[in-house]
């Protein structure tokens, strides 16, 4: 069950590499978060009751929830272009997207370590990489943050992978989801919007040498 | 102790935040600095004792947390008696002031931790708080330079989290204390070496937006330039050893295992960029602030090539980070007033200081001499120090290129801080300045006077935790 769930995720950033309006992205950030609740639940039974709850919480409530309700809301506050308008075309974006997989495919094939969980790595990893081409190949502010929640969805996989032995880190993970969720969206993107006209980068260059 | 120390910050944070009175807001600052300094003697006299499991007062957090004591002082009391007289607005003053005592508060937590995740944690803190006060002016270029500090940060956060997920399973199953680094230093030898590489490329790739070296560096320039100069000062040198007391942690554990040269070489290949990317913009940025925030860059670099070389280096790379937190933050502290002086930034429309500020011009002059490290200044002695390591240990074909562009920061640097001092600026009013006190300059030329004294005649005490500080480290 976790594997036909992972690898959902794993198909969600190939939809993402083709999507073309910004509602699309945030539609899959709550598939995400939906799907992560979905593995929590399935491989952390062994956890005590308390840090499961809180965990589970955590991924249905901010990340299916609030994080993409927020974002939906800063959406329509600034007026911003409902188009993602990337740099790259989107056929181009899927190709890579495919071959970041494939070479994650790889490379977890290469370590081939007996402590690793595979399916996890592989997810994993392809989604830290792609967060970080989406970010690069995409220009707006708003689609920077949803980028990089796609990121830490891809470390929250991470940490389930290792997180029977260490619900410590599980924790932490939660911990850096309610610091960008807070922080970096609840503050930060409504200041930006009321600067910035269009919530575009090009406008944040001014500062070189 | 660390319990009432935090909760205090805390509230008074908190208290500054909502407070709008000038008088009590100083009280407030007075009262901090209390508790930092008693906090820090507290610390001192129980030295090697472990609190609530998480933090413990080793050599190096005494060390670095001491020089934050020191650096927090004219940093707060600079910060709006002399600079900011003239917009005063209680509101931003609250945020500014709490964010400055939740900055320091976290900066002590950090250092002072004895738990890899518990470190990372207080780091976060400190990026929430540093953005808050790099958005103070409130205008598109502190909004563009906290945006992309915030972002930088955050990714960086992640990659030293997912450091940490590796870390996890080098340590494989069931060693969930292996986490407190004096563990993982006994365990070091059996972790596996394919992941523990993994986390050292991953812990230090993210601890450098903090620590300003490449590939990360980028973020903290933009931070130092638009933040107010007595927040620039802290992130010049007390932020940037923040960076440093992460990653050493962990260089620690690395350089018990086999992974050692190799991990090595990967900081050697940054430090080196990092001395580069510095000295190519340092030929030709034309605003002072970035120019010191390049120089800050340079310093880091140098400092851990000290660490590559071994030896000796270890040690001359701790003295020079103390050091360089002294000199670095008493220049930014004067760029303040200078911008006071002459209402920019530029180095093409400062100059003359001499005329306006005698003191601050002479603190200049001086300034530069201690910062590139010519004697009596201390960072001589320990950048002597580092070049003899690096030549002893075998990195000659690394040590004559790094001179070269040394030499080639000190022509910059000395072309425009002699520019800044000496010659008339091109067409520059001087009936609107205001006239200086020269008290302010006086915290500045103690700081460097520490520079001078702890590198020439650097007392036993201070000698004896350099060497604790770095005694478990194998040449």
């Amino acid at each position: 069950m976790t594997n036909i769930l992972l690898i959902v995720f794993t198909i969600s950033l190939l939809y993402f590499a083709i999507a073309n309006r910004l509602m699309t992205y945030v539609k899959i950030l709550t598939l995400q978060g939906v799907i992560l609740f979905g593995v929590a639940f399935i491989e952390l039974r062994e956890l005590n009751l308390l840090n499961l709850i809180f965990i589970l919480l955590e991924t249905i409530i901010v990340k299916a929830l609030a994080i993409p309700m927020f974002m939906r809301y800063v959406i329509k506050k600034n007026n911003i272009t409902r188009e993602a308008e990337p740099f790259v075309p989107n056929f181009v974006s899927l190709i890579l997207v495919t071959i970041i997989i494939i070479v994650t495919f790889i490379i977890s094939n290469v370590i081939n370590d007996p402590h690793l969980h595979k399916i996890y790595f592989v997810t994993a990893l392809s989604a830290l990489f792609s967060g970080l081409y989406f970010i690069s190949s995409r220009k707006k502010i708003i689609t920077h943050v949803i980028c990089y929640v796609v990121i830490e969805n891809g470390v929250f996989i991470l940490s389930l992978a290792v997180g029977n032995e260490m619900p410590l880190l599980i924790n932490l993970g939660v911990l850096l989801d309610v610091f960008v969720s807070v922080f970096l969206l609840g503050i930060f993107i409504n200041k930006v919007g009321d600067v910035t006209s269009d919530g575009d980068v090009a406008e944040l260059s001014k500062l070189k040498d | 102790m660390i319990i009432p120390y935090l909760t205090g910050s805390i509230l008074i944070a908190g208290a500054l935040f909502f407070n709008q009175k000038k008088l009590v807001s100083k009280l407030l600052v007075v009262t901090f600095l209390i508790m930092q300094w008693g906090f820090t003697v507290f610390e001192i006299m129980h030295k090697g004792a472990t609190t609530y499991d998480y933090f413990s007062t080793d050599a190096l957090a005494v060390l670095l947390l001491v020089t934050l004591s020191i650096i927090s002082i004219p940093a707060l009391t600079h910060s709006y008696e002399y600079i900011y007289k003239e917009k005063d607005n209680p509101r931003a003053r609250g945020i500014y002031y709490g964010a400055l005592v939740l900055l320091i508060m976290s900066l002590t937590a950090a250092y002072l931790s004895s738990h890899i995740a518990v470190t990372w944690i207080f780091v976060e803190i400190t990026t929430l708080s540093a953005s808050a006060l790099i958005f103070h002016r409130r205008n598109a270029g502190s909004i563009e330079a906290t945006w992309k500090y915030v972002f930088v940060s955050s990714i960086s956060l992640v990659f030293v989290f997912i450091g940490i997920l590796f870390l996890s399973i080098a340590l494989g199953k069931g060693h969930e204390e292996g986490m407190f680094y004096e563990e993982l230093m006994v365990l070091s030898p059996g972790l596996n070496t394919f992941w523990l590489k993994m986390a050292f490329i991953f812990i230090f790739s993210g601890y450098t937006a903090k620590l300003g070296l490449v590939p990360m560096y980028t973020a903290g320039i933009d931070a130092k330039d638009k933040a107010p100069t007595p927040a620039a000062a802290l992130f010049s040198s007390v932020l940037m050893n923040v960076g440093f007391v992460g990653f050493f942690r962990f260089y620690k554990v690395v350089a018990n295992t086999s992974i050692h040269p190799w991990a090595n070489h990967v900081v050697m290949i940054a430090a080196f960029l990092s001395i580069f990317v510095a000295t190519v913009y340092m030929l030709k940025v034309k605003n002072i602030k970035r120019m010191l925030a390049y120089s800050s860059i340079e310093h880091m670099g140098l400092i851990m090539l000290g660490l590559v070389a071994g030896g000796i280096g270890y040690y001359a790379a701790l003295l020079h980070l103390i050091l360089h937190s002294f000199a670095k933050s008493a220049l930014f502290l004067q760029i303040g007033h200078l911008y006071k002086t002459f209402k920019t930034k530029n180095i093409y429309s400062i100059g003359n200081y001499f005329k306006f500020n005698v003191p601050g011009a002479v603190f200049l002059l001086l300034a530069f001499i201690v910062v590139t490290a010519m004697p009596p200044s201390g960072l001589f002695i320990s950048e002597f120090y580092i070049f003899k390591a690096m030549f002893e240990g075998g990195y000659l074909f690394l040590l004559i290129p790094v001179l070269i562009l040394l030499t080639m920061i000190i022509w910059s640097l000395g072309k425009n801080i002699l520019k800044m001092v000496f010659i008339p600026p091109v067409g520059f009013d001087e009936s609107k300045v205001e006239p200086v006190n020269s008290l302010e300059t006086f915290s500045q030329y103690l700081l460097l006077g520490l520079v001078i004294y702890l590198g020439i005649n650097p007392p036993q005490v201070f000698v004896d935790l350099l060497h604790e500080a770095v005694q478990n480290l194998t040449f």
